[in-house]
């Protein structure tokens, strides 16, 4: 394994009185790509919100580290700067602010200040990748987007912040066969221009169809119950999660 | 944390804190009597109509009654307010010839920049008098008129100045007007020939910067048949630990298939009393646009008003009111439709944040013979904390049957959600949560041009440092 840069131990994490994850492990090293499946409600976003810092979320016990520091002392936006990023299941609409000024002060926190045009040409580069009308830019952050133009935006992001790892929460989900592709495009470009790691929970498989898959691994009422290569996706997609569930 | 916060405050909002030096040429003693009016009406020269006009106003001012439905005014006395100010120099039509220390000011305010980078005039108050005065060339050469107040009471249009000053806001209608009409000094006058579109804006800008003082500057801006007008105005003032009272009048006349955009950053000092009347009647096929954005002021009663007099006529009023810690800021607009097949718009924003105390006023009035009218009104308002207070009070007054009248108040808070949608993107606490009220004002910036677009944001931004923990 390449060097590790996300250690995840034993991580109990309650939420609102409910524990829902329960001594959870995961490790992942630097340019990995994993994967994490699982039945609904299986914790798998409450994991991507833990370790994105996101305050409903108690960790009770467990510890996480991420390039060797304690993950779980630092605020959200800290973690951002540490070069975690989440692209969110549902990504919040913010009316009033333009999906330009979000990305372009967001790259500012990250310590990338841009000028307008620089930032313009960046941005209308990657959307190429995306697919994207640059039109885009001038909108209302998520305010009417579609359900797949919201994820276009979230990878969009991705490509303009190029974060050290980058989870991916059901990017893939209520997307088209041909959204699916630009998407998974984006994320391969990530993968190419920036060399980072990704932890990618999906219900499919057409979005990792493009990607090199190094671990995946299973989640269940809150812990890894199964762990293999990118056969087990396979394997998954074919006979269910029944077997990893308690009866 | 908090020590933190009042030096961010302090030094980002200096370039309006600072305090220049008082080296005014007249400073009258404080308070309101016959004799200080008629020192006032002779500093300033005025024909004998004006001064008998303002002497009547002192009478009708001492009968009138201090409003009792709006915020308290009991910090603002009267016999402690000097209503005239002159400052040391004659009106300037070159900016090289204003004193120094004033020019600084307005310096720093962005003035002179903003003239030369957007701006088909400029007018700037200081205190209670004019010390700049310009307008392009071209715009001159349309015939548009644009000259300080007392120009216009003695100049060419003077019978006109006189046909419209104090028609649409007359004295009786409440204290501060008459108030207004017995010390007023100051302001502009703007005439725009008809059909002629004066294509880029003019601006006037009004600073106070004398302790304990009042400013009652007048705008009178008449846009004749088929003519076309954005007027600017921004305020601004250093902080006193004294009250200062600004009582300006602006009365609009918008002709006959006209349009007259007015657009207003006030960012007045937190000890100002902000007692402002502004209102606008509009003719036959004609339209008016109010953008207001009110920031600043220990107090503020702030209300534009609208008469849709012709047919067809349409107003669109679209402002926001942010009230910070100490500050009560009574806002709204009135509407009233005269015409057939009038129509009005009108969105309001209202932030209230650190105990501040925002109130939306409207009133809609449709008159018996305004078949056809129609009217949406929407107010917003966020609270940025739960020990701030946001109220709206709609009032209607309909009286027609076929009216088609909507009117829609919502109250929200800044999302959980959205703050950690944005700090997961790296932006500190702080700068989400300003963005996001950057966003909820984003349909005022919009209507902004593009510096003023950016010095709102600049002022939300400064509102908005140090609202956390
Ligand atoms: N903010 C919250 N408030 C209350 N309950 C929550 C919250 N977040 C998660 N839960 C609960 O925790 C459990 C796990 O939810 P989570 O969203 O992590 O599942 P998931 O594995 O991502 O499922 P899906 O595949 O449907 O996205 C669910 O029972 C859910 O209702
Ligand atoms: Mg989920």
């Amino acid at each position: 394994m390449s060097q590790e840069i996300l250690k995840v131990e034993k991580l109990h994490v309650k939420v609102q009185d409910k524990e829902i994850l329960k001594g959870l492990d995961l490790e992942i090293g630097e340019g990995e790509t994993h994967v994490i499946m699982g039945p609904n409600g299986a914790g798998k976003s409450t994991l991507g919100n833990t370790l994105m810092g996101k305050s409903e979320y108690e960790v009770t016990s467990g510890s996480v580290t991420f390039f060797g520091e304690n993950l779980l002392e630092m605020a959200t936006d800290e973690r951002a700067r540490k070069g975690l990023f989440m692209s969110f299941q549902n990504p919040i609409e913010v009316p009033g602010v333009r999906l330009s000024e979000f990305i372009r002060n967001s790259c500012e926190a990250l310590g990338n200040r841009m000028s307008l045009w620089n930032f313009k040409k960046a941005a209308a580069e990657q959307m190429k990748v995306l697919n994207m009308d640059p039109g885009y830019l001038d909108r209302e952050l998520n305010v009417g987007f579609s359900g797949g133009e919201k994820k276009k935006a979230e990878i969009l992001q991705l490509l303009m912040m190029k974060p050290k790892l980058a989870i991916l929460d059901e990017t893939d989900s209520g997307l088209d066969v041909d959204a699916v592709r630009t998407v998974s495009e984006g994320v391969k470009a990530y993968q190419e221009q920036v060399g980072g790691s990704l932890l990618i929970i999906t219900h499919s498989t057409r979005i990792l169809d493009a990607l090199n898959v190094d671990r995946v691994h299973v989640i269940a009422d809150g812990h890894v119950v199964a762990e293999g290569d990118r056969f087990l996706v396979d394997e998954i997609n074919e006979s269910g999660f029944e077997k990893y569930l308690k009866a | 944390m908090s020590e933190e916060k009042t030096i961010v405050d302090d030094i980002n909002r200096s370039v309006y804190d600072v305090i220049d030096k008082e080296d005014n040429a007249t400073r009258l003693e404080e308070g309101l009597n016959e004799d200080i009016i008629r020192r006032i009406s002779e500093e300033k020269d005025d024909p004998d109509w004006m001064r008998e006009f303002r002497l009547n106003c002192l009478k009708i001012y001492k009968e009138l009654k201090v409003p009792q439905w709006g915020p308290g005014i009991d910090g603002l006395d009267m016999d402690h307010i000097s209503t005239y100010v002159r400052p040391n120099t004659r009106m300037q039509t070159s900016w090289d010839d204003v004193p120094e220390d004033i020019k600084n000011t307005f310096e720093r305010l962005g003035i002179p920049q903003a003239e030369r980078a957007s701006l088909a005039g400029v007018g700037a108050q200081y205190d209670s008098e004019l010390v700049y005065h310009n307008v392009m060339k071209e715009v001159e050469e349309q015939g548009v008129v644009y000259t300080d107040f007392e120009s216009a009471l003695k100049g060419e249009y003077s019978d006109m100045v006189r046909e419209h000053f104090m028609k649409l806001l007359v004295p009786t209608d409440h204290k501060f007007n008459a108030l207004h009409g017995a010390v007023w000094s100051g302001g502009s006058f703007v005439y725009v020939p008809k059909g002629v579109k004066v294509s880029i804006p003019l601006q006037s800008y009004f600073r106070l910067n004398a302790k304990g003082a009042g400013q009652f500057e007048h705008t009178l801006i008449i846009v004749d048949e088929g003519a076309d007008l954005h007027f600017i105005e921004g305020c601004s003032a250093p902080k006193y630990n004294v009250a200062n009272l600004h009582s300006g009048c602006v009365e609009l006349f918008v002709s006959k298939n006209a349009r007259l955009r007015y657009s207003t950053i006030e960012n007045w000092s937190k000890n100002m009393y902000n007692l402002n009347s502004k209102r606008a009647i509009v003719e036959e096929n004609a339209r008016m646009e109010w953008v207001s954005g009110s920031f600043g002021s220990h107090t503020s009663y702030l209300y534009p008003s609208t008469i849709l007099k012709g047919d067809n006529s349409t107003m669109e009023y679209t402002g926001i009111t942010f009230a910070g810690e100490g500050q009560n800021l009574d806002t709204g607009m009135k509407v009233m439709h005269v015409g057939k097949n009038t129509s009005s718009v009108v969105n309001t924003k209202s932030i209230a944040k650190s105990g501040g105390v925002s109130t939306t006023r409207t009133s809609v009035q449709v008159m018996p013979g305004a078949k056809g009218a129609k009217s949406v009104v929407s107010c917003e308002s966020l609270m940025v904390d739960n020990i701030s207070r946001s109220d709206t009070i709609p009032v209607m007054d309909i009286r027609t049957d076929d009216a088609d009248i909507g009117h829609e108040a919502s109250i929200g808070s800044i999302p959980d959600d959205a703050v950690f949608y944005l700090m997961s993107r790296g932006m500190t606490e702080e700068d989400a949560r300003a963005l996001i009220v950057s966003g909820f004002a984003d349909n005022v910036s919009r209507e902004l041009p593009m510096e003023y677009a950016a010095e709102m944001n600049n002022l939300i931004r400064l509102e908005m440092k140090g609202s956390i923990g």
